[in-house]
């Protein structure tokens, strides 16, 4: 841990209260995003207990699994969840621009620019914390292979018709959110813990409420208080005062409120098959009713402190300002999102189970091209990152103590001005060591050329500015700095380049296996089995 | 599993390192230039001729009629390959393909009249020989594949590099260093772990677990660690494919014209210099990375060898030869704390030795290391300092000695070091371990300590 | 006549004295002796666990009682699937372990009735069919064998989900969870504390081997077996368990250190849940604790620690990654004063970068921005 995120912290401690760890938003918030509090059954791979869903903070949609066992139920739980999250995808899949992309010619092999579609803006979607999207994962697993009736006529269980989709949906936005900077699933506690330290370890951090509890603690509570109770003060029935954010849920919960809950739900419908005659059956009904009324409140119980928690700290975000590259990035999002609405327009396959070695090295290169991204841009938007790297000697600050003109030995000399800059960061500067500075929204790149020995706390660095001067002999104005001007280094690149073309799949070497085989036009649904979970 | 024979190389039925080294190479090129897969792999440990072997590799491809593209991994080692190739063969034609950055390749080769350099390929084509990085390698395009290549250094290259450049090429040899340090990524590749192309993984790797009968070989004798280090570094590092030192016990000497003047530097020099290891101990403490007092150690030791007018005698040269600074290199985990070293050695006067962290030690070679510990004066071991490669190159530069700079306490931060880690279905467990190694090493290191309180 | 006082029966006695008169030793699963190794520095947690002291009653005594408990879904679950799996005389099983292990075809296996009085009872009693297993040269599942390791001085009995003799009479651990593998991959923490669950298995099969003429060899590669993907169908894996074993086999021969543990402690040092709280709390200081947030996941009295090592301001609280750069500087208020500028050794590089990074952060967040 760097030392100023470790001083924070311990600021924090001392405080009784999260102390910034970044100044700016470094993450889109859209103005309507979706929100999905999930909760799971304890044991069983990925079979929901229920979830509160929807984009009106003020009326979520509470969907209920009354027997998690039974797959009817699972599967009318997720039609819903289609039903609610679809649409929403689908007005933000309507609305296009027009843009251009850089594409390779396949006749000439030539990169020219192509006009496609870009849409205007993308769905976000929320969950309270990093298990909730590995669940939107699961989900997403194991509901894009399914058949439903239509493909598939004679095959038992069929899924309800929109389902797969949804999940291919969920797929998607699992995978998107490994890609660093991405804002299309967005785990809020990963977030919060972005922009503030709590005077908490980072594994506390992951427990919605505590974090919570530090950032914005209830008037007269110290964070530290606040945070305590939020993880352990039960009431008098013994459960959690702030339940987990789940998916998973509280044993005790489970023991004492759900089991028997359950226990109720599934003799009621016992007594109601079993029914003799319709009077008998309408008594019996409403005795369900009331069993899965009972569970849906009880669920209901669990799961709207996190909603409500979510949105808080979704208002803590919003106050402040945002990024200026987060625009930028959040244009990425909207190109995945647009690609993937076109596979699935296009009548592709679902994403297979296992990506091939071509398309695994491909996400690969860009995740850590993202990576690089973030990790610039995140510092070059925010003064507190940037001085985190600047302790780390990837970056230093100064004043421009002495400017002199010189230029290039080539034929038609060049401006190649030598700036003296005073700084006390301790860069880790070599010969010839590159570094750049932001000019215009452009970087401008210069090059190490002496130390010339400190002038009292500062060490003096001359530096050849290399570029961005325009073309002609004297260098445009404000292109060079000037003396008593303050400037900002970095020693890291600013804008990434693209990496090396990779094969396509069906020209994998043999280093890598061969050719990954004809992908058969939809890979097999799971395998179906009386008790299975989803 | 360890080789037990000892015995000096001239009695008969014994082991003679310089016929197990030809033996070897023999077998290697016989399958390159005869054998029907389309891919050999040898594993190299350190000092045992690798780079010796890729160019007569070369030399004999070329010979034969069959041109070939080499890829190494950074532009040193590109460099370093051509000048080899071209002093071994001035007269073979060799092209360096090279990026189109400032400053792309060693000025050297410009002064060889049969290198050809640009960067690029098509203005390089029909040279007998083509090098460059595996990154430009990528961006080249070919109608014809080459039918020969020679991937060097192919376990610190990563799978999505050799993805990249495998369509160039119909059959290749792979030549490594299994225990040096592992390629990495800088974001996480969990979901494609167990996987066996994971993207993330070693060129080797991969390829073994789709080709699984490619002959393997290796080379079985180290010319550059003495007989004093193989066995340690071949235990630790190397369990499973021990390897042997070229030289005898009695085959390198390093002795030192001015006497000990008794304080805690000169007796670890004289402890190296007798046993070819020596342990600089310090008081145990919690310290900063670059803890100023093990950093002070360290340019202490460095100055007196200097000082002490050291000569080395080995088998290279019948007379002994003077311990230079261009002789001694400095090793370190991170770079602030080879930033710390130099500062601390440029207040002693001393200039021309290399301090360096392990990442940039790779593949180079030294009469006398001197070693920061990677744990020494630690709260905790993380999985950075417990990386078994990066205690392996730091342990295996030198011809003659290694003195290790500790704190001491460090076998019992291993001792108290958590082991939660998370099991990747799939994926072949890595031996050693490197919690294993580094008390192996330590636990050997400590028969030659000196302790010493500044 | 009693038996000499070695110094092993003296080590047991205090032991016993330390948890109390008359309070029956916590017995030491396989879970407890892998959890050893999650945090080996703590002085007492070992001698806790080495003593036999049950920590959930303990962390209730101390009122700062463990959040662990299991829901009854998953217990249902779990026990469902392992019967599922072992049906039929183990033929699913016997059918992964071909599959994954080799070996001829399992048509026939044997299943031996391993019931027998007491842990010592079932104990001799699977020894003894392990070895007529191996002699056979046919497949054997031997369902909940009992185990024996020695922990410091006691016998520790472990009971593992199963063990199969291979017709080459090797031995192999099998462990039956109900987390799924999802196609073919399965959550990497949940994998790895098995494998460190079945090291114990392992060892402990190995003393058993080591007594055998010739003894047999014991597989380091288990087989974990779970549902697959989102069904309740057994699919499986083979994980190569010698890393854990070692750090194990280590953490083990380590627990002998209690000795000198139990020997630095005042007299009359009791753990007792029946003692005032006020007694029970400085008996439980007396004894060094290394807290770190990953105790929350994996010891009962984390809670109890946490809010110690909060009250001392001790970093490491806060995650033992952050003390890396801090050197001799451990807690809270010491950190600050030096970043602040009120104590510490300017020359120290510790608080030189402390300084330097309190300055830093001073200006970024009231200074003018960085462009």
């Amino acid at each position: 841990m760097s030392l100023i995120s470790a001083l924070a912290r311990l600021e924090a401690v001392q405080t009784g209260r999260a102390q910034p760890a970044a100044t700016a938003r470094h993450r889109h918030l859209s103005d309507r995003p979706l929100v999905l509090v999930p909760l799971t059954t304890a044991g069983e791979a990925g079979a929901p207990l229920g979830a509160l869903v929807g984009t009106d903070r003020d009326a979520p949609r509470l969907l209920v699994v009354p027997q998690p066992r039974d797959r009817d139920l699972r599967f009318a739980f997720l039609a819903e969840l289609a039903d609610v999250v679809l649409p929403y995808i689908d007005t933000y899949a309507e609305a296009a621009e027009s843009a251009e992309r850089n594409e390779t010619d396949p006749e000439t092999g030539k990169r020219v620019k192509v006009e496609v579609e870009l849409c205007s803006d993308a769905p976000q979607l929320i969950v309270p914390s990093r298990a909730g999207v590995d669940y939107v994962r699961l989900l997403g697993r194991s509901m894009r292979f399914r058949r439903t009736a239509e493909q598939e006529p004679e095959a038992p269980h069929p899924a309800p018709p929109r389902v797969p989709l949804l999940g291919r949906w969920l797929t998607h936005y699992g995978e998107r959110a490994r890609v660093p900077g991405s804002s299309l699933l967005l785990a809020l506690t990963e977030v919060l813990s972005r922009h503030w330290a709590t005077g908490q370890s980072s594994l506390e951090d992951q427990h919605l409420g505590a974090l919570l509890a530090w950032i914005d603690p209830p008037d007269g509570t110290s964070g530290a208080e606040a945070a305590l109770s939020a993880e352990l003060a039960r009431d008098e029935r013994g459960q959690l005062r702030c339940p987990p954010a789940g998916p998973a849920t509280d044993p005790a919960f489970d023991n004492k409120l759900l089991a028997p809950a359950i226990e109720r739900y599934d003799r009621a419908r016992t007594r109601l098959a079993a029914a003799e005659d319709g009077l008998q059956a309408d008594d019996r009904l409403a005795e369900l009713t009331a069993a899965e009324h009972g569970i849906r409140a009880l669920v209901e119980s669990r799961t709207r402190p996190t909603w409500d928690a979510v949105w808080r700290g979704i208002d803590l975000l919003r106050a402040l300002p945002e990024g200026a590259h987060v625009a930028d990035r959040w244009t990425r999002d909207r190109w995945s999102f647009t690609g993937h609405r076109d596979r699935v327009t296009a009548g592709e396959p679902p994403q297979p189970r296992h990506d091939d070695a071509v398309t695994a090295a491909n996400k690969l290169a860009t995740r850590e091209r993202e990576q690089a991204r973030l990790e610039a841009q995140e510092a070059l938007d925010d003064p507190l990152i940037m001085a985190g790297r600047r302790l780390a000697g990837e970056a230093f600050a100064g004043e421009v103590i002495d400017v002199v003109m010189a230029y290039s030995d080539s034929k038609r000399p060049s401006p190649r001005p030598l700036v003296t800059v005073r700084t006390e960061d301790r860069p880790h500067l070599g010969e010839r060591t590159k570094v750049y500075r932001q000019l215009g929204g452009k970087p401008q790149a210069a090059e190490f050329v002496r130390y010339e020995g400190q002038e009292g706390a500062g060490a003096l660095f001359v530096l050849r500015i290399l570029d961005k001067m325009g073309r002609g002999k004297e260098p445009e104005a404000g292109s060079v700095p000037e003396k008593g001007d303050h400037v900002c280094f970095t020693l890291f690149e600013h804008e990434q380049r693209g990496g090396a073309k990779l094969p396509d799949p069906e020209e994998t070497p043999w280093t890598h296996g061969g050719p990954p085989g004809e992908r058969t036009e939809s890979p097999l649904p799971d395998p179906v089995t009386e008790e299975d979970a989803l | 599993m360890t080789t037990t024979f000892t015995g000096t190389p001239d009695a008969p039925g014994v082991f003679d390192p310089g016929a197990e080294a030809t033996r070897a190479t023999d077998a290697i090129l016989r399958d390159t230039l005869h054998g029907p897969e389309r891919g050999v792999v040898v594993d190299s440990p350190p000092g045992a001729g690798k780079s010796t072997l890729v160019v007569r590799a070369a030399l004999e491809l070329a010979s034969a009629g069959r041109p070939l593209m080499v890829i190494a991994q950074t532009n040193a080692q590109v460099d370093d390959l051509v000048l080899r190739l071209a002093e071994k063969d001035p007269t073979l034609p060799v092209g360096r393909l090279h990026s189109s950055d400032p400053d792309p390749y060693d000025k050297a080769l410009d002064d060889l009249d049969n290198v050809r350099t640009s960067a690029k390929a098509a203005e390089l084509a029909g040279l007998d020989v083509v090098v460059s990085t595996a990154a430009k390698w990528a961006h080249v395009k070919v109608d014809e594949p080459w039918r020969h290549a020679i991937v060097d250094e192919a376990y610190q290259m990563r799978s999505d590099a050799l993805l990249a450049v495998a369509g160039l090429f119909e059959r290749a040899l792979f030549v490594g260093d299994p225990g040096q340090l592992d390629p990495f990524a800088i974001v996480g590749s969990e979901q494609w772990a167990g996987l066996s192309y994971d993207p993330s993984a070693s060129a080797v790797t991969t390829l073994l677990a789709h080709n699984p009968d490619l002959p393997q070989h290796r080379l079985p004798v180290s010319w550059r660690l003495p007989a004093s280090a193989a066995p340690l570094v071949s235990d630790a590092f190397y369990p499973y494919t021990p390897f042997r030192s070229g030289t005898g016990p009695g085959d390198r000497r390093l002795d030192f014209a001015v006497a000990s003047d008794g304080g805690g530097p000169d007796r670890v020099i004289d402890e190296a210099a007798r046993s070819g290891w020596g342990l600089l101990e310090l008081p145990e403490r919690h310290t900063p990375r670059t803890d100023p007092e093990a950093v002070r150690a360290v340019a202490q030791v460095v100055r007196r060898l200097l000082d002490r007018a050291g000569a080395a005698t080995s088998e290279r040269s019948p007379e002994p030869v003077p311990l230079t600074a261009d002789r001694i290199a400095v090793g370190t985990a991170h770079r602030d704390q080879a930033a710390a070293v130099r500062a601390a050695l440029t207040d002693l006067g001393v200039t021309d030795v290399t301090v360096d962290t392990a990442n940039r030690l790779q593949g180079r070679e030294y009469d006398v290391t001197v070693v920061l510990h990677p744990l020494s004066g630690r709260p905790d071991a993380t999985a950075f300092h417990l990386e078994t490669g990066r205690l392996c190159v730091l342990a295996s530069r030198h011809r003659h000695a290694c003195i290790v700079v500790c704190r001491a306490g460090v076998p019992a931060l291993l001792d108290d070091h958590p082991s939660t880690e998370p099991v990747q279905l799939g994926v072949n467990v890595k031996f050693p371990d490197g919690w294993e190694a580094h008390h192996a090493v330590l636990s050997q290191l400590s028969e030659h300590r000196v302790t010493w309180r500044p | 006549m009693p038996a000499p006082a070695t110094r092993g029966t003296a080590l047991r006695q205090r032991l016993a004295e330390l948890r109390g008169p008359a309070v029956p030793p916590q017995p030491l699963d396989a879970r407890a002796l892998a959890a050893l190794a999650s945090n080996p520095g703590c002085k007492r947690r070992a001698l806790l666990d080495g003593a036999g002291v049950n920590k959930a009653t303990l962390a209730s005594a101390l009122g700062s009682p463990s959040a662990f408990g299991q829901s009854q879904f998953a217990f249902m679950r779990g026990n469902a699937f392992e019967a599922r799996v072992k049906a039929d005389g183990g033929a699913e099983l016997l059918r992964l372990v071909h599959e994954r292990m080799g070996g001829p075809a399992p048509d026939e296996a044997r299943v031996p009735d391993l019931a027998a009085v007491g842990p010592e009872g079932r104990t001799a009693r699977t020894a003894l069919a392990l070895r007529e297993a191996t002699e056979s040269g046919g497949w054997t599942l031997l369902d909940h064998p009992m185990l024996a390791l020695d922990v410091a001085g006691s016998s520790a009995f472990l009971e593992p989900d199963a063990v199969v003799v291979h017709p080459d009479g090797g031995w192999t651990v099998v462990e039956i969870k109900s987390f799924p593998m999802v196609d073919g991959s399965a959550d990497p923490a949940k994998v790895g504390a098995a494998a460190r669950q079945a090291a114990v298995y392992v060892l402990a099969l190995e003393e058993v081997a080591a007594r055998l003429h010739p003894a047999p060899a014991v597989h380091h590669r288990i087989l974990l077996v779970c549902p697959k993907d989102f069904s309740n169908l057994p699919t499986a894996s083979a994980v190569d368990i010698r890393k854990q074993r070692s750090v194990t086999r280590r953490q083990l021969a380590r627990l002998t250190r209690i000795e000198d543990i139990a020997d630095d402690l005042p007299p009359g040092i009791c753990f007792s849940p029946d003692l005032p709280p006020t007694e029970l709390s400085a008996a439980v200081e007396s004894v060094p604790a290394a807290y770190a947030p990953e105790c929350l996941s994996a010891c009962e009295l984390a809670f109890h620690c946490r809010e110690r090592a909060r009250e001392r301001g001790a970093v490491t609280a806060l995650g033992r990654a952050l003390r890396g750069e801090l050197g001799g500087l451990t807690t809270v208020d010491s950190v600050l004063s030096a970043a602040h500028g009120e104590s510490g050794d300017p020359e120290d590089p510790a608080v030189r970068a402390l300084r330097r990074a309190a300055e830093l952060r001073r200006e970024a967040l009231g200074g003018p921005g960085c462009h």
